[in-house]
This record gives structure tokens, C-alpha cells and sequence, in this order.
């Protein structure tokens, strides 16, 4: 089963739920589709790790070929050509590399050329298997090697993936979730905490997902997200307090689940929880 | 000589626009005849490039100056192809640019700023 982590903010806890669900199951896959700063390799320290370069299709024109009919300019809608002094200028960071200019062109003066975007790495840690999605830095859209992320066969084996969404609602966490089976929100304790929520809560609405959200850094007293949660029929999966002890553990880039006992028995009981709500899920849907 | 401006309205004692190609409209306008066009930038709701969308406007016009309060790099680039040059507006009215265009106190632009590119 694939599971989603997201929220609509960066420092939720998206990374600390995913790592430490993925550290507590027997065999898990672990993809950090937070590829513009993937960081739960720095929790698994991944070995063996295999690297591969992603790249994209972005036109290149051939001014001997190119008869100015401009059919290209007029077909892109993210205007990344222009046709000026008798040439096609390609502005490639405006591209989307849907192909489509050099499918036009009857003159076939539009060729395509390979363009490194970022990387995909994958490794060993344990009974984890660390798939690391890479943007290089200047590039527009991570999307491209989301798609190469989840088009995993090694995925596909395991009975749990934990997929590590980038923070927001835009493309990229689209493209994170699109074949998620279920998805848990976690969510901070604030009204901006709510906020952020209803951001995901949204999403996944719209998306179809089974979900149910994780309350991150509890304290005692009131928690507007848990509020949210109940006024919205939202499942809560769990707590997880707002404790010194885990925090230092997770700032020294320290798996929770590998540490102490008493974090597994608590990732180990949310990973039971989401399990069967993934499972009593899929039998409602089938 | 043929020049352009990205204006708020369709009129002279409008304001210049604070973006170029996300202007609502674009002046183009003659300082010899005296002729002024005010065209509808379509570039408005692009999903992305709408800099590039209208520096290729601004080109085929055979615009020779631009008049501008900001321009990104992806225009710059389309723009010097043209041949074009991209002036600094100031803030105020399109009729109050065109005069200190004509008045030559105007000078080159020289800061352009990073695109969007419309991805996310």
C-alpha cells in the first residue's frame, strides 16, 4: 500500500511521521518526493546507493530548416518560443517540455535534446529502502523526477511505500499523491497550523484520497487543528507530543523509531492504525 | 521613431503599468506622427512567458524603444534580439513617460528581474 504524507506548510512533520512509519514496518520503501530539499536521507543514511540522471525533452531549432511560419509560437501556451529577426529563440526554463512544437512544425526544423534536470538515488537502510528524488538547483518544476520516483518496480514489491510529499498543495505534491492509496495531513497545533491543514484537507477532497491527519507537537490545552479535525469528520490517526527528548533525537538526524522503545511502540501503533484504515478503505472501495 | 509602454487604461493620461508582461495594455506609440494604438495584452492570463508573449508583440511592431517600470530577463533576451531598446520609466502617466522620453531624460534599464516561468 502507498501512503501519502503531506501538509501545507514545510516543518510540519511530514518527514518525521514518513521516515519513522517507514523505520517501524517490517519492509518498507521510503521516497522523499520533496525533491527540492529532500532530507530523509539524512535520518536512513542510505548504502549502496545507485544513482540516475533525470532529464527533460527541450527543443532546439534549426534556423537552415525554419520557414518563420511560427506555428510553434502560436501553439505554445507558456509562450517558451519566440520568433524574432528571423529566428526561433527557446527560452528552455519556460519550457514544459510537452513535445508539442516539434510534433507542428511542418518544416521539422524543431528537433528535441536531453536536459539534466536532477537525480534519482536509491539505497539501503535496513529494512528501508531509501528512494531519494534530486532538483537541480535553478530548475523549475520537480515533476519530471516525481514521476520517475513513483514509476518504481521495487515500490511495487513492498508491502508498505511511504511517499514524503514537498510541502503546499501546487503540481509537484499533486503529482506525490496522484496514486497514494491513502494520505495522512499532519498538522501543527496553531490556527496557522489549521490554516495549513485545510490547505491538504482541501486537496485530498479533490483528489478522491482516503485520508486522515496526524497531530504533530502536542501540547496540553487547546489544539485548534484537533478542533478542525472534529468539526470536519477528519480521522485522527494520532498524537505526537511536543517533547524535548524527541526533538533532540530528531534534530541529531536520529531515526525516533531506532532509538527508543517508546517511540517505536508509538509509530508502531500509528502504523497499525493506518494500516487498517488503508485496508478498510480499500474494502469499502472495491 | 516607433516606442511602447505597458499602461493600466487605454489612455494617455494613464498610468504606466507596474509590470511589463503582465500589463493590461501596451501603447504603441509614433514620436514622429504623433499616432498613438493602444493594444490588449492577451499575455494577461498566459499560464507562463508572458514577458516573451509580449517582447515578440513589441517586436513585430518594429517597436525601436521600450518604456518600462520592470522587465525580466526571458524579455530582455527577446527584446535585444529585436533590437529594441528598454528604457526606465518613471512612476506617473503614459503622457508624462513620453515626454521625458522625448526630453531624453530617460535612461537605459538596467536591472532584469528573474522569471516565474508559470511551473507550480
Amino acid at each position: 500500500m502507498k501512503i501519502a504524507v503531506l501538509s501545507g506548510k514545510g516543518g510540519t512533520g511530514k518527514t518525521l511521521v514518513s521516515v519513522n512509519l517507514a523505520a517501524a514496518s517490517k519492509e518498507s520503501v521510503y521516497i522523499d518526493c520533496d525533491v527540492e530539499e529532500p532530507n530523509g536521507h539524512l535520518f536512513f543514511k542510505p548504502h549502496n546507493v545507485s544513482k540516475k540522471n533525470i532529464s527533460v525533452k527541450i527543443p532546439i531549432a534549426d534556423e537552415n530548416l525554419c520557414n518563420g511560419c511560427r506555428k510553434c509560437v502560436e501553439f505554445c501556451k507558456f509562450n517558451a518560443l519566440a520568433y524574432i529577426n528571423k529566428k526561433i529563440i527557446i527560452f528552455d526554463e519556460v519550457c514544459h517540455s510537452c513535445g508539442g512544437c516539434s510534433l507542428l512544425c511542418p518544416e521539422k526544423a524543431i528537433s528535441e535534446r536531453e536536459k539534466i534536470i536532477g537525480e534519482v538515488q536509491t539505497g539501503v537502510s535496513d529494512n528501508v529502502t531509501v528512494i531519494t528524488g534530486i532538483l537541480n538547483t535553478g530548475e523549475a518544476s520537480g515533476v519530471p523526477i516525481i514521476k520517475s520516483l513513483l514509476d518504481n518496480e521495487e515500490a511495487d514489491k513492498r508491502e508498505y511505500v511511504f511517499i514524503d510529499c514537498p510541502p503546499g498543495s501546487a503540481c509537484v505534491v499533486m503529482e506525490s499523491i496522484k496514486d497514494a492509496d491513502y494520505c495522512i495531513l499532519v498538522a501543527e497545533p496553531t490556527l496557522f497550523g489549521v490554516h495549513n491543514l485545510n490547505i491538504v484537507y482541501e486537496l485530498v477532497k479533490l483528489f478522491n484520497k482516503p485520508f486522515g491527519a496526524v497531530l504533530n507537537k502536542c501540547l496540553d490545552g487547546e489544539n485548534p487543528s484537533e478542533k478542525f479535525c472534529m468539526e470536519n469528520n477528519i480521522k485522527i490517526l494520532g498524537k505526537i507530543p511536543f517533547d524535548n527528548e524527541l526533538g533532540k533525537i530528531n534534530s541529531n538526524a536520529l531515526i525516533l523509531t531506532r532509538e527508543n522503545e517508546k517511540y517505536r511502540e508509538m509509530f508502531s501503533s500509528l502504523l497499525k492504525i493506518v494500516a487498517k484504515e488503508v485496508e478498510y478503505e480499500t474494502a469499502i472501495n472495491s | 521613431m516607433k516606442i511602447a509602454i505597458p499602461t493600466e487604461e487605454k489612455s494617455m493620461d494613464s498610468n504606466i503599468n507596474e509590470s511589463f508582461g503582465r500589463a493590461p495594455y501596451i501603447l504603441l506609440y509614433n514620436t514622429i506622427t504623433k499616432e498613438s494604438e493602444f493594444l490588449d495584452n492577451s499575455a494577461v492570463v498566459a499560464q507562463g512567458g508572458a514577458g516573451v508573449r509580449v517582447a515578440q508583440v513589441v517586436a513585430d511592431n518594429g517597436i525601436k524603444a521600450l518604456i518600462t517600470l520592470r522587465c525580466g530577463e526571458n524579455a530582455e533576451k527577446a527584446l535585444s534580439s529585436a533590437e529594441v531598446l528598454i528604457y526606465k520609466g518613471i512612476n506617473g502617466t503614459v503622457k508624462q513617460n513620453i515626454e521625458k522620453f522625448i526630453g531624453e531624460e530617460l535612461y537605459l534599464l538596467d536591472k532584469f528581474h528573474e522569471g516565474f516561468h508559470g511551473h507550480e
